[in-house]
């Protein structure tokens, strides 16, 4: 194990440090002391690095991660993980608004609250959110999964394209073009492999599953009078 | 941009060193507003009979003694003034409104910056490290402080245009985001009797507050209300003779954060302000969620 202090060597001797390492490395595991909430912490890491950092983070942790493993072990602030392309993480915490924001792939995991646009833009990330999102989660989302084990607020999966939203709890409202949909057995076998992933607890079968009505696809002759 | 910080303390204890505890919150939130700087310090309260102003003026070698010797003979009245750098607190047992009606007659370029029983503002151009060196905030001490830095959109960057903004008795308001209506607000409100100093956004949001408190609304009507008629993207920290107000609104695309512990309760734009506090690693972290109103300290 390595160790790493940010209050001494700051955010750029972290990330200097974490990216100069070559895909095969055999220092695997990193730990990053005192984040003090700092912006960009871990960004960009393209190695299979497994890595714990021991605090409250800022904006952008983890953001185009691949390959990595990150735990957050604290709070996760704005755009956790936001373009995510593969790897893991991990957040103790909550996080504040748009984690996962456009991400690719990999999985994220909040143990708690996620608050507002939640997934924004998602491409093909999962994301098991072990509390509640706030409003306007999954907004334009295009692929990949949103799994919430608590509520949703208002306006979940807005403009949605083709991501799967699953909801345990209440939904607020849904955005527009986003209905209930139909839970099949692939989708609750897809669940059931997040769940598991994620650690938790939550049955597939509570959940209900959220999704596009395609009818913003094309243009409705119906509208024409809108434009 | 802009940057917002408060501090609320919980364990007495602690209320010799909130000056110093919050120095470094407000010093990290320099890069998102390096254009001035403002503090709302709640202190040294005054006697019932009395009222604290802080007052301002745009000359730092400002002659305040004609203040206080002319409110006396004026208004027969008791006045203490205490000169801080460009500001000045004055004590006085004359009645608010003939105070204010008396400065504004005889000494205009006095701006009357705040009022009540406990509040002392500060706010000046300049980096949050220096104004808050100049008025010498290091050595506050009381329950609660709150703070903002400026990065200017709506209006020039003025001592005037800077943050917080009085809202009442022991009441102000810091903002981080913009109001598209402000323009039209302040016309409504100036027929309603409202003043105002600047042509800034927020002095509009402050003067809306006012007008809904003296019209007998609670604080949480008020800012409730303000859901309602302001339009545009915030994040409003209030003030209180108790304590602190948040409500964000309901896009709330202006980040903040909230942290708690038993010592204490803070409100930032972004965590790494609240980082320097002692028991932040462990504190319960979470962001406020867009339309509900948070309060510490009572008052709503």
């Amino acid at each position: 194990m390595n160790e790493l202090d940010l209050h001494k060597v700051g955010v750029r001797g972290i990330n200097s440090q974490l990216h100069s390492l070559p895909k095969n490395t055999n220092e695997k595991h990193w730990v990053i002391q005192n984040p003090r909430g700092q912006h960009s912490i871990a960004v960009g890491l393209d190695a299979p690095l497994q890595i714990d950092i021991r605090g409250h983070v800022g904006f952008y942790c983890g953001g185009m991660n691949k390959d990595a493993e990150l735990t957050i072990h604290g709070h996760a602030g704005v755009g956790t993980a936001e373009n995510m392309m593969s790897g893991v993480v991990w957040v103790k915490g909550n996080s504040s608004e748009s984690a996962g924001a456009t991400g690719n792939g990999g999985l994220l995991v909040i143990e708690g609250d996620a608050s507002s646009r939640c997934g924004i833009s998602m491409k093909g990330i999962d994301i098991v959110v072990g509390g509640s999102v706030g409003h306007m989660s999954a907004f334009m989302a295009q692929r990949g999964n949103l799994i919430v084990c608590g509520d949703a607020g208002d306006a979940l999966g807005d403009s949605i394209y083709e991501a799967r939203l699953y909801v345990k709890g209440k939904v607020a409202s849904l955005g527009a073009d986003c209905i209930e949909k139909e839970m099949r057995a692939e989708h609750l076998a897809d669940l059931e492999r997040l769940l598991k992933a994620a650690k938790r607890k939550e049955k597939p079968s509570d959940f209900r599953r959220y999704g596009s009505a395609r009818k913003l696809y094309n243009f409705s002759v119906d509208h024409a009078d809108a434009y | 941009m802009c940057g917002i910080v408060g501090l609320y303390l919980k364990n007495p204890k602690l209320k010799s060193k909130l000056g110093k505890m919050f120095k470094p919150m407000l010093i990290e939130m320099t890069n998102r507003g390096p254009d001035s700087t403002g503090v709302a310090v709640y202190r040294n309260p005054v006697k019932k009979a009395q009222t604290k102003f802080s007052l301002a003026h745009d000359d730092a070698n400002y002659d305040w003694r004609k203040i206080d010797t002319g409110l006396e003979k004026a208004l027969k009245c008791v006045c203490t003034i205490t000169k801080i750098d460009s500001h000045c607190i004055l004590v006085t047992t004359g009645k608010e409104a003939a105070v204010i009606a008396w400065l504004k007659a005889h000494h205009p370029g006095v701006r009357v910056v705040g009022t009540g029983h406990t509040i002392e503002i500060f706010k000046e151009t300049g980096l949050p490290a220096e104004v808050y060196d100049r008025f010498d905030l290091d050595e506050a001490q009381g329950t609660h402080i709150i703070g903002h830095t400026r990065m200017a959109t709506e209006s020039a960057v003025t001592t005037a245009g800077s943050h917080p903004f009085a809202t009442g008795a022991d009441l102000c308001l810091v903002h981080n985001g913009s109001l598209s209506n402000h323009n039209r607000l302040r016309e409504n409100l100036r027929k309603e009797g409202m003043d105002f100093q600047t042509e800034n956004d927020t002095e509009v949001a402050a003067a809306y507050m006012t007008w809904k408190l003296r019209g007998g609304a609670t604080l949480k009507e008020a800012l409730e209300d303000g859901l309602r008629d302001l339009d545009g993207f915030y994040t409003f920290l209030v003030g209180t003779a108790e304590g602190f107000a948040v409500v964000r609104d309901p896009i709330a695309c202006k980040h903040a954060v909230m942290a708690e512990t038993d010592d204490w309760v803070a409100m930032a734009t972004e965590y790494r302000a609240i980082a320097h506090l002692p028991g932040a690693d462990t504190a319960k972290i979470w962001e406020p969620e867009p339309t509900v109103v948070y309060t510490w300290g009572g008052h709503a």
